[in-house]
């Protein structure tokens, strides 16, 4: 059977075996020998992500979590270089040891794609490049990675970049390894960016918002000047029959003095200054008069901790779609969504997750319809049983498919690294 | 001038100068087009002033449609292309080549929206960086990313070179401050990369054209973040009895948990020479100095400021001095800005370099330049990025002297390589362009340049764009020029650098 018979026949296996390379040049002897038998390959860390994308079924897989442990953390040099399948939970609990973290708040995907907390691996968080709730602040993984070792679709080892910040030496490689779902390159080694984690987090919850008032507190707070690292609404309505979100049950912290919708605001940093901010920001919202909370740090810690899990969706059979769109667009689309959606806007309004309820194809390609209409795009996160296979799983910009098609080739010519995870053709 | 190895030059087409010329003149406006001599001639270089190349024809295009039937037309005739900002870039990014077309886009020079409600503008390539800021500064936001030309420099070369400046380790540099792009490739498609949203899907070609040197394509529009201005920012002054001393504190500062908005060190031949320059009141018998500069609330600064003194005594800092006004703290800054100038006033000519190193491996590096210096022979005064690694050394000589120009381009390059060998990089924010193209290997094997230049031909197949920058043409290590400032003169002197 040709290469390209392989790549497009769904039902091509020539059998079940996963390899585990152990070392960087075992993951390049691999691919050397599927690149010369044109044998298109799986390739995945833990696994915790897989379900994202499309659904791949390729002669071999090539699991990378056996490349796995910290190769260098030099705290004052504020970076870490790790082997590509080492669990993301290991390294934050390394940093944890020097008061230092991830800024980019890794999301465990694990509650909603399988029912158990699982980060996954630095490799796969790199991957799929989908970042926490202080993303509008620090920026997204991709921000995050200052250097990479990899083997691309040929076999040759590669590398780019370094770890140091300040560096523009050959192209920034680093940053198009970051949401290509491995297709391009099988990471092996990884130089993250770290930054020092807050000694303090507070949170401001102002309660009962409609969507409207929601957001221009969401505005306000993000543009302030008091360094907003987290700022989301959770609405309690819409109420859709079939959906599991909820906002009560999953955020039920002994602080949080009414019922109903949240906007919170999370502001960290050290003590004195985060109770500093938190006066100024309720003074510019000019919300004393409104029902508002303030959680300290360790409730504070839970509830975002909550946010970035997903917790909120951890039992539901639905399908979950991400939307990011422009802030001033937020309200634009909760507007258009039917009564079969709930959800809830995180990234000051920047990003929203849904649930839907007995999706269908159509009412999710209105949806993208929507979002690119208002400059943004859509991910399906997750199947359901109403709707089990999507032909986009991402929103693709038809300008640049065939330029993302060259790129491609250039680093995996016979297309034998994750073919078609992303889109058909690539 | 020193001798350098550019592509093999198309003489067919120089011959074909005229027709090429009226064939631009039939997309642009006749007087955007400029082919004598006499109008070419200050187009021949950018700010590596060491390298002069007139280009064939220069072309001012005004809007991205012309941009697009311009590099289309060059495409198909197999007319290679070098785009140019403001031309403020020292790497010699945007050098003509004999047998090119230079692609200006200074004509692209307007703010074309400020939306406060997603927090960024969208400009055109030629507008300044520091226009960006003062557009929204009556709200109260600015712009972050600050490279020292920022009077000068224009956004679109800022997002082809990744510009940084002092504050790179707080706010990022431009691939962390950019939204979006509109692009033309070399076939004359145009295209939207991003816009007002977080990330994008596919591949991020965003990050990947960021600093691309324009080899990629040419830039058009730009969507940049902006932030709101912190409240307050305070900096202080600290002097060191030795460069260990300083470069340990600044470690033990990063260790603490402290990001400073800015931190810089001088060594005392830049001390001395700044200091004679603007009289900024710096602590003269200092071996080393940092300007520390935090920003953030009131109480957050005044806490963060007896924190850094602290950590400076436990360093035994000789002195501290922390700025008690705007004026003051401008004022700290002001010597440190003058650094370039104030070197022109020491030596009959100065080099440039730009590496970045871990910042733990400072006193290391400064000692390796003290060793070389005197091997040499050559003065070199210090300034350093020290809150993300990025090292400007400052090598003094004189060109009239016979040789010294080479003699001073191999203690560059020495440099860099030893940068390298710590675990820095090449270069922390001039670029690559045809000053460290040679040096490349230093870096990188033969793998991955062969996949830098795959993505090269993926995007541009027959190599049209901005050609002989960035990768190695010798396909050895050779060592080429720095940037060359003859009797203090650079090619833009109002330009504050540093």
């Amino acid at each position: 059977m040709s290469i390209e018979e392989k790549q497009n026949f769904p039902t091509f296996q020539d059998s079940n075996s996963i390899e585990y390379p152990q070392t960087e040049g075992e993951v390049s002897a691999f691919i050397k020998k599927f690149y010369k038998s044109n044998i298109p390959i799986e390739l995945f860390g833990s696994g915790s992500k897989k379900k994202i994308g499309k659904p791949l079924q390729c002669a071999k897989s090539l699991s990378l979590s056996k490349l796995n442990g910290i190769v260098e953390y030099l705290p004052e040099e504020l970076y870490i270089k790790v082997k590509a399948g080492t669990p993301i939970k290991i390294i934050e609990e390394e940093l944890k040891k020097n008061k230092q973290q991830l800024a980019f708040e890794p999301i465990d995907f694990g509650y909603l794609l399988n029912e158990k907390s699982d980060y996954g691996t630095a490799g796969g968080q790199v991957s799929c490049n989908i970042s926490g709730p202080r993303r509008f602040k620090v920026g997204s993984v991709r921000d995050h990675v200052l250097g990479f070792r990899g083997v691309n679709g040929k076999g040759e080892i590669i590398k780019s970049g370094g770890v140091v910040v300040k560096n523009v030496t050959g192209y920034d490689l680093s940053k198009l390894m970051c949401g290509s779902y491995g297709t391009l390159v099988a990471l092996t080694e990884i130089n993250f960016k770290v930054l020092p984690a807050p000694e303090e987090t507070k949170t401001l919850i102002i309660h009962n918002q409609k969507v409207e008032s929601a957001l221009y507190y969401l505005e306000k707070s993000v543009s302030s000047s008091n360094d907003i690292s987290g700022a989301i609404f959770l609405p309690t309505e819409p109420r859709v029959p079939g959906c599991v979100m909820n906002i009560q049950k999953t955020f039920e912290l002994n602080d949080l003095k009414h019922d109903g919708s949240i906007t919170a605001a999370r502001i960290e940093g050290s003590k004195n200054s985060i109770d500093q901010r938190i006066e100024s920001l309720i003074n510019e919202l000019q919300i004393e008069n409104l029902n508002i909370s303030v959680l300290g740090t360790h409730q504070s810690e839970i509830f975002w901790n909550k946010v970035k899990s997903l917790e909120i969706f951890s039992r539901s059979k639905n399908s979950i779609i991400r939307v990011a769109i422009p802030p001033s667009e937020a309200a634009n689309l909760i507007y258009q969504l039917s009564n079969k959606f709930k959800y809830y806007l995180d990234w000051g309004g920047a990003l929203a997750w849904l649930e839907a309820f007995e999706l269908s194809e159509e009412m999710f390609e209105s949806i993208r319809r929507k979002a690119v209409k208002l400059g943004g795009y859509v991910t399906m996160i997750k199947n359901s049983q109403y709707l089990p296979y999507v032909e986009d799983v991402f929103t693709i910009n038809r300008d640049l498919f065939s330029i993302s098609q060259n790129i491609k080739k250039s680093f995996d010519p016979k297309r034998i690294l994750n073919p078609g995870k992303m889109y058909t053709g690539i | 001038m020193t001798k350098l190895a550019m592509p093999k030059i198309d003489r067919k087409l120089i011959s074909r100068k005229a027709e090429v010329t009226a064939n631009l003149k039939k997309i642009v406006k006749a007087e955007n087009v400029l082919d004598h001599p006499d109008q070419t001639r200050p187009f021949e270089t950018d700010a590596l002033s060491a390298y002069k190349q007139k280009p064939l024809v220069v072309v001012f295009p005004e809007n991205t449609k012309e941009v697009s039937e311009i590099l289309s037309y060059c495409n198909k005739a197999r007319i290679k292309v070098v785009p140019r900002g403001a031309g403020t870039g020292l790497s010699g990014g945007s050098l003509p080549l004999e047998d090119s077309i230079l692609l200006c886009l200074g004509k692209f020079n307007k703010i074309i929206n400020i939306d406060y409600k997603n927090r960024c503008v969208v400009a055109q390539p030629g507008v300044t960086n520091l226009s960006i800021t003062q557009a929204v500064q009556d709200k109260g936001f600015y712009y972050a990313p600050d490279p020292s030309s920022q009077i000068a420099c224009s956004i679109g070369g800022n997002v082809a070179e990744n510009s940084g400046g002092v504050h790179s380790l707080k706010y990022g540099t431009t691939t962390n401050n950019l939204l979006g792009v509109e692009v033309v490739f070399m076939d004359g498609t145009i295209s939207k990369i991003g816009g007002k949203t977080y990330d994008s899907q596919g591949y991020d070609l965003l990050g990947l054209i960021t600093g691309s040197e324009g080899l990629l394509c040419v830039i058009t529009e730009v969507t940049v973040k902006i932030l709101k201005k912190p409240q307050t920012a305070k900096a202080a002054l600290i002097g060191f009895p030795t460069i260990e001393d300083g470069g340990r504190c600044v470690s033990e500062i990063i260790a603490s948990g402290i990001i400073p908005s800015g931190m810089e060190m001088m060594d005392k031949a830049l001390i001395h020479a700044t200091d004679n320059f603007v009289k900024a009141g710096y602590p003269r018998d200092a071996e080393s100095m940092l300007i520390v500069e935090l920003d953030g609330t009131e109480t957050e600064v005044e806490e963060l400021i007896e924190r850094v003194s602290r950590i400076s005594k436990k360093n035994k800092s000789s002195s501290i001095k922390i700025s008690k006004n705007e004026k003051q703290r401008l004022k700290f800054w002001a010597g440190r800005k003058a650094a370039f100038p104030a070197c022109g006033d020491m030596a009959p000519d100065y080099y440039c370099m730009d590496g970045t190193i871990p910042r733990g491996k400072l006193a290391q590096v400064l000692k390796e330049i003290g060793r070389l210096s005197k091997k040499y022979n050559l003065p070199v005064a210090n300034a350093f990025h020290a809150g993300d690694g990025n090292l400007h050394p400052l090598i003094m000589y004189d060109a009239n002297q016979k040789n010294s120009l080479e003699k001073t381009e191999k203690f560059g390059a020495d440099i860099l390589k030893y940068c390298v060998k710590v675990g820095g990089v090449l270069t922390g924010e001039h670029g690559v362009g045809v000053e460290k193209r040679e040096l490349m290997c230093e870096m990188f094997n033969n793998n991955d340049i062969q996949q830098q230049i795959k993505i090269k031909k993926a995007l541009d197949g027959s190599s049209l764009l901005n050609p002989g920058k960035v990768y190695p043409i010798l396909r050895k290590c050779a060592e080429e020029g720095r940037v060359h400032v003859h009797r203090g003169k650079t090619k833009f002197p109002d330009i504050p650098r540093f």
